[in-house]
């Protein structure tokens, strides 16, 4: 019974992220977070952190990543073995699919030149810039004194915020600081 | 029926194959998925591809997804969508479930802790970088620039649920063509 609430739960909360979802990528970050960390309390700030890291650096879009991952840990943490976790991480990444499922099939049947409607283009006119204030809010949240422990936390910060600007391969750039972690600490 | 069969099949592999070699996801795929469809295979044209790009970016859910089940449905109607986008999430799904089920078991080891002690402020960095080339492409300037911050800062300080703010975006998005709309009839 717990199991199944969670299970629906875990539903309802990454089909909302589907929904709402605008922008993709990054900007999907603090509406994942948002669910999963503030209102579920399913992990904690620091673990939300490392599976953007885990996101970074192996293929696919980052909300299946946080779907799957999530899915299963959520399940895990709760003492429930493999199979209920596996099923946890299908139900969560099935849920964040749904709403773009649905979307692109009325899409292609009825609107494909939806992007040059004018109400779509007025909706977007403020919903872009928006999108990229949840860019910023992403990076915001993710500062707390978990992920910044100390000064050298902020060196590697800076580093890496230089490099990136310099298009150094991201993927690189988390091998090296967790090269760093380890030295360091 | 096999042949129609095969024609499923090819388009699963060719997004499974772009799943499993798009890493960081978004953007960096963009080019990969134009080789396959247009130049590889002319599933689509290129002002098709165009038109489903920009469709993909303004729906919600993850932009690969999307350009994956646009491209399926004009291919093969819903169920070529069906496939493509199955295709496109199974390789990412694997992998990090495998992830998940190995790192609950090594995530309190010391080493483990280290390493993600050095990784955790590179993403945040990674995450912040991008955002003055994103700000030009989104055209921020000083008369919508008060969108973002106060974006930022609702979201960030008073904790205001992402949904609530695309809610409200779209809505003054409308309510303002309303408006213009009014004073052109006048």
């Amino acid at each position: 019974m717990e199991l199944f609430e969670l299970y629906l739960s875990l539903f309802w909360a990454f089909l909302k992220i589907g929904f709402f979802g605008f922008g993709g990528g990054y900007a999907m970050l603090p509406l994942i977070q948002h669910e999963v960390v503030d209102v579920h309390n399913w992990i904690s700030v620091a673990d939300f952190t490392d599976i953007v890291a885990i996101s970074q650096t192996t293929p696919g879009p980052i909300a299946f990543n946080s779907a799957t991952y999530i899915g299963y840990s959520v399940v895990n943490n709760m003492g429930f073995g493999n199979f209920y976790g596996i099923l946890g991480s299908a139900i969560s990444t099935f849920a964040v699919s749904i709403p773009s499922l649905i979307l692109m099939t009325i899409v292609c049947a009825f609107f494909a030149k939806l992007n040059k409607n004018q109400w779509i283009q007025a909706s977007l006119s403020v919903l872009k810039p928006a999108i990229i204030g949840l860019i910023a809010s992403a990076a915001l949240l993710l500062i707390d004194n978990h992920n910044f422990i100390d000064y050298k936390s902020w060196i590697i910060f800076g580093i890496v915020f230089l490099a990136s600007i310099k298009k150094i391969d991201p993927i690189l750039l988390v091998v090296l600081s967790g090269v760093a972690g380890l030295i360091l600490y | 029926m096999k042949a129609i069969f095969k024609q499923y099949w090819e388009l699963f592999l060719v997004f499974s194959k772009i799943g499993a070699f798009t890493f960081g996801g978004g953007y960096a795929m963009i080019p990969l998925i134009r080789n396959e469809v247009v130049n590889k295979r002319n599933w689509l044209g290129d002002d098709e591809f165009m038109d489903a790009l920009a469709i993909a970016q303004s729906m919600p859910g993850p932009i690969a997804l999307n350009t994956a089940l646009f491209v399926g449905n004009k291919r093969l109607g819903f169920k070529g969508s069906l496939f493509s986008g199955l295709g496109v999430i199974l390789p990412s799904f694997i992998v990090i479930l495998f992830i998940a089920m190995v790192f609950t078991q090594f995530k309190d080891n010391t080493i483990v802790e280290r390493i993600f002690k050095g990784i955790r402020p590179a993403v945040v960095a990674l995450i912040a970088a991008p955002l003055l080339t994103l700000g030009k492409a989104a055209k921020i300037n000083w008369k919508n620039s008060w969108i973002p911050l106060l974006v930022a800062l609702l979201v960030w300080l008073l904790g205001v649920s992402p949904i609530y703010i695309v809610m409200g975006a779209i809505l003054l998005g409308v309510l303002h063509l309303v408006y213009i709309k009014k004073k052109l009839n006048r």
